[in-house]
């Protein structure tokens, strides 16, 4: 019983500070811009503003549009579940989970892209095509380093992966375990639509991508979008955390060092947001595929 | 068993009842569906008794043909391939009624060759007879030639048939060949009398494999499918599409049960393909711009993951790890239910819209949700299934496969394993590019041209069997765990062992019942997330305008992103394999008054391989053109001279 309680203390913890994250990730760019930078706890403030508001719906759309939102969050909401918390359990957990949560992820991105089509907008169509083209590409890599993971940790679980990557498997498999880091992390940033795949802050809607998909909703259809997007960062950062944690064994210390991983790995994110700049789109295809190459490097490497 | 032989009876009936009615389109249109849905449900009923007893049934009669013999045999195997075969053939004969209503033209034709598809597809599945094989495969290559050249005036069909007819009778050449190297080995045409002699097992599989890849379309074998599908009427393109091409997978899987225990290299050639197929299938289907013919393409990339499934499935059995084994054969087989489901749901989809647009030319189309919701929700429902999105059908059964390929990643085919989870990704990835396309250009956005504008939902014939198939996808996706479970029986013979079955099914039922639970939790969270927006907005100001549009004021339907731009990226990114052709016309001066682009894509192995191969042929045999100059004297004169000298070489 008090695993049930800690899974879900756990899993609350995550849907609360989720959010969060992409506030550590703005304030590290405004400290690295010399700025004061908004309060730290902004997209909560954000996400109670559009909750208070109305809507405006397009006439073009139809029920389609509506159910965006509402369906992506949903689908974000079940990958989050399976998220684990480094060594610590997800909420659900089984054999194969991790081909259910990247199919979620999936099916978030399949309603995000034909709710932005219900616009017939040619700026929300270039979005969704450009949306399509990179994750497709992105999701073998996604695939193949988790399944080289897999093999390291000796399950096809998450939970029980993440819970058998000790520092024994670092000392043994160091190389494959760095570049599926790599690897991952490239995933991480393409997936969520940040520098140098997407920017998220700019406003020029033919240099974005997913910031463009979303240029129609607004009110509650906002928020919801804007908080799947906060949920799904923290399900795909998750995975990079849990790979460079310490493992204690001690539930407590291991939850806090994991909670301290994710806000530091926002920093990271904020640093590379603030010392790159968006690659050209020709260029984002090349860098997918890099990353696929390490991911493939790293699974020869596990499965030697 | 008797069932079965009765449907194909009534089958057989209906068709011949259906051929006087040459005046009455109508009365013809009546007697035929009837009969193929009596036939269907009497066949259905008879399968899902076999399924259930787990008892296979025979029968065996005299045949006065050299080798042959009326041996039927109905076990797990056939039985499940003639549910999805029965059950689309009764959907979409009731479909075609309204579909094809208030034509001029007799449909008599139709009907019969409808009909004689559906029976020579249920005796194809199962004859145990070389010779009845052949005869019911031959049946069943002529009667969908015929169905495809229903509209045989426009020069396109004639072609695509023809393209059919060639490729359908060159797989069956080395299916002959394959039957009459195993019909001499064993002294017996029977499939149980048959044995592989020593050494010839790896040919036999090739032979197999390259006869029935050319019906199921494996690359590059796939040439004549994205042509013959979609020149047919919708309904008969769903039967084609959704079944008829699984005679191919059934005919792979049934040699592999008649050959025993397979080499290793069998399941890398049939993984190797069916990564090829997946993976070109949907690039193919990506760059099209005809709906029919995109749906066509993606039936290559569909058989693909099927014998992907197939090949990680004997690579269980040759390396005997029979969890490799189960899953394998259980996702390929569940995918073959699957695809028959959502790709007759496209297929009818597809064909609704052409009637009510006139047109499958997805660049002239758009808004059609408006106007025909009811066809934009079951096609929405399929695209998302085709796509393996969860909580539908078509993820269970890539789950299968996914799951088969995990277990073999630590054993000694890993590379096979890891090849296919890639593909299997990268085609999601692709798959929800191209449905995203496909869908969301044709039926949301405004109307592009006024074909579509006075568009509106099929009558209630065609209405019914598009509702049911949505309706499975999402039962067939709901009970996923129940079915797997109850497959055992199924692939019992095609992995040799029925313990090291039960053993991975019982492991998989359980995350695929996680699955089922993971899709309650999103469907309820969905519901409460919608109802909460209903509140929130209730007191709330809702307004309705034009599209945003950054601004812009005056938007018009034409400046909607189409499906060329929309795919442009990645058509882009694999020019060096699909080799799409664009014609621009640039916009010129300061004002300009016009400009265009146009794209089009042939299929790289038409015209790079079989193309090039034909013409050989055609030039070689113009060199014998001399000898058919016309004259009926001269025609009867060769045959006298044949005959002399038979007589001769028979006499000395």
């Amino acid at each position: 019983m008090p695993t049930i309680l800690a899974t879900l203390i756990r899993f609350m913890l995550t849907l609360a500070l989720a959010p969060l994250l992409l506030g550590v990730i703005n304030r590290t760019k405004a400290v690295m811009a010399g700025r004061k930078g908004q309060p730290i706890l902004q997209p909560y403030y954000d996400l109670a503003k559009l909750l208070g508001k109305g809507a405006v719906y397009s006439r073009t759309t139809t029920w389609v549009f509506r159910l965006g939102p509402v369906g992506t969050l949903a689908a974000v909401f079940v990958a989050s579940l399976i998220a684990p918390w480094g060594g610590l359990g997800a909420p659900v957990s089984f054999a194969g989970d991790f081909i259910l949560m990247a199919y979620m992820l999936g099916l978030a991105r399949f309603l995000t892209v034909i709710a932005a089509l219900d616009t017939g907008s040619a700026f929300e169509g270039m979005g969704a095509s450009r949306e399509v083209y990179f994750s497709a590409l992105a999701e073998p890599t996604l695939l193949i380093s988790l399944i080289a993971l897999a093999r390291l940790g000796g399950s096809i679980s998450l939970s029980t992966i993440y819970a058998g990557l000790t520092p024994n498997v670092w000392a043994a498999a160091g190389p494959a375990l760095l570049l599926i880091v790599a690897a991952l992390l490239v995933v991480v940033l393409a997936e969520n639509a940040r520098i140098p795949v997407d920017d998220p802050t700019t406003h020029l809607e033919l240099t974005m991508i997913h910031e463009v998909m979303v240029l129609d909703h607004g009110g509650p259809d906002f928020a919801m979008i804007g908080y799947g997007a906060a949920l799904k960062l923290w399900t795909l950062l998750a995975l990079l955390a849990g790979l460079i944690l310490p493992h204690t064994g001690r539930t407590l210390i291991d939850a806090g060092a994991f909670l301290g991983v994710m806000f530091a790995l926002a920093i990271v994110i904020g640093l590379i947001e603030s010392t790159m700049a968006r690659l050209r789109l020709v260029r984002v295809p090349q860098m997918l595929l890099g990353a696929g190459a390490l991911a493939v490097l790293a699974i020869l490497l596990a499965l030697r | 068993m008797s069932l079965i032989i009765a449907a194909i009876l009534v089958f057989a009936a209906a068709g011949l009842a259906a051929l006087p009615l040459r005046r009455s389109p109508k009365n013809a249109s009546l007697v035929g569906a009837c009969g193929a849905v009596i036939g269907a449900v009497l066949g259905i009923g008879g399968a899902c008794g076999i399924l259930f007893s787990g008892a296979a049934e025979q029968i065996r009669l005299n045949w006065a043909v050299p080798g042959g013999s009326f041996y039927c045999e109905a076990d797990a195997i056939s039985a499940f391939f003639l549910l999805p075969v029965l059950g689309l053939v009764a959907l979409a004969a009731v479909y075609g009624v309204g579909y094809l209503h208030g034509r001029e033209r007799s449909l008599a034709g139709h009907w019969f060759f409808y009909n004689v598809l559906a029976a020579s597809m249920a005796l194809v599945i199962i004859a145990r007879n070389g010779v009845l094989f052949i005869s019911a495969w031959e049946v069943m290559s002529v009667a969908s030639f015929f169905l495809v050249t229903i509209d045989d005036e426009h020069e396109r069909v004639r072609r695509a048939g023809w393209t059919y007819l060639v490729a359908t009778h060159l797989g069956t050449a080395f299916l002959f060949v394959m039957f009459v190297m195993l019909g001499n080995a064993s002294g017996s045409m029977d499939f149980d009398k048959f044995s592989a002699p020593a050494g010839t097992a790896g040919i036999l599989f090739v032979l197999a494999l390259i006869g029935f890849g050319t019906k199921a379309g494996l690359v590059p074998l796939h040439v004549w499918l994205p042509e013959a599908h979609p020149a047919a009427p919708s309904h008969v393109s769903a039967v084609m599409s959704g079944v008829m091409i699984k005679t191919g997978i059934y005919g792979i899987v049934r040699m592999l049960v008649v050959l025993g225990a397979p080499a290793p290299w069998w399941g890398g050639v049939l993984v190797a393909m069916g990564i090829a197929s997946g993976i070109l299938g949907v690039m193919f289907a990506l760059a099209q711009h005809d709906l029919k013919r995109l749906l066509a393409y993606h039936s290559v990339e569909n058989i693909g993951i099927i014998t992907m499934g197939l090949g990680l499935g004997v690579l269980g059995r040759a390396t005997n790890s029979p969890a490799i084994a189960a899953l394998g054969f259980a996702g390929a087989l569940l995918h073959t239910i699957n695809h028959a489901v959502f790709k007759g749901l496209l297929f009818l989809g597809a064909g609704s819209v052409q009637h009510a647009a006139h047109t499958l030319d997805i660049e002239r189309l758009g808004g059609l949700m408006k106007r025909m919701p009811l066809t934009g929700l079951t096609f929405l429902i399929a695209a998302a299934a085709i796509c393996g999105l969860p909580p539908l059908n078509g993820f269970a059964s890539e789950f299968l496969v996914y799951m088969s390929s995990l277990s073999a990643v630590s054993g000694s085919h890993a590379g096979a394993a890891v090849g296919a989870i890639a593909a299997l990704a990268l085609i999601g990835g692709l798959a929800a590019a191209c449905f995203t396309k496909a869908f969301g250009i044709v039926f949301l956005g405004e109307p592009r041209t006024e074909s579509g504008a006075g568009a509106h939902d099929p009558s209630l014939s065609m209405r019914v069997p598009m509702v049911t198939l949505a309706a499975l996808c999402v039962v067939i996706g709901a009970t996923a765990p129940l079915i797997v479970s109850a497959m055992a029986p199924v692939l019992e013979p095609l992995c040799g062992t029925r313990a090291g079955v039960d053993a991975a099914l019982i492991q998989t039922t359980i995350s695929m019942a996680w699955v089922v639970i993971g899709g309650f939790i999103l469907v309820a969270v969905a519901i409460a997330l919608a109802l909460y927006r209903r509140r929130l907005l209730r007191s709330r100001e809702v307004g309705e305008t034009g599209t945003w549009d950054c601004g812009y004021a005056r938007p018009t339907a034409r400046m909607q992103y189409s499906a060329s731009s929309f795919a442009q990226p990645i058509t882009d990114f694999f020019q060096s394999v699909l080799r799409t052709r664009k014609h621009i016309n640039r916009p010129k001066g300061l004002f300009p008054a016009g400009a265009s682009l146009k794209t089009h894509t042939d299929d790289t192995f038409t015209e790079g391989i079989w193309r090039p191969i034909f013409c050989g042929f055609g030039r070689m045999f113009a060199r014998l053109h001399w000898l058919q100059a016309g004259s009926v004297h001269l025609y009867i004169l060769y045959i006298a001279i044949t005959l002399i000298v038979l007589l001769i070489w028979k006499l000395a």
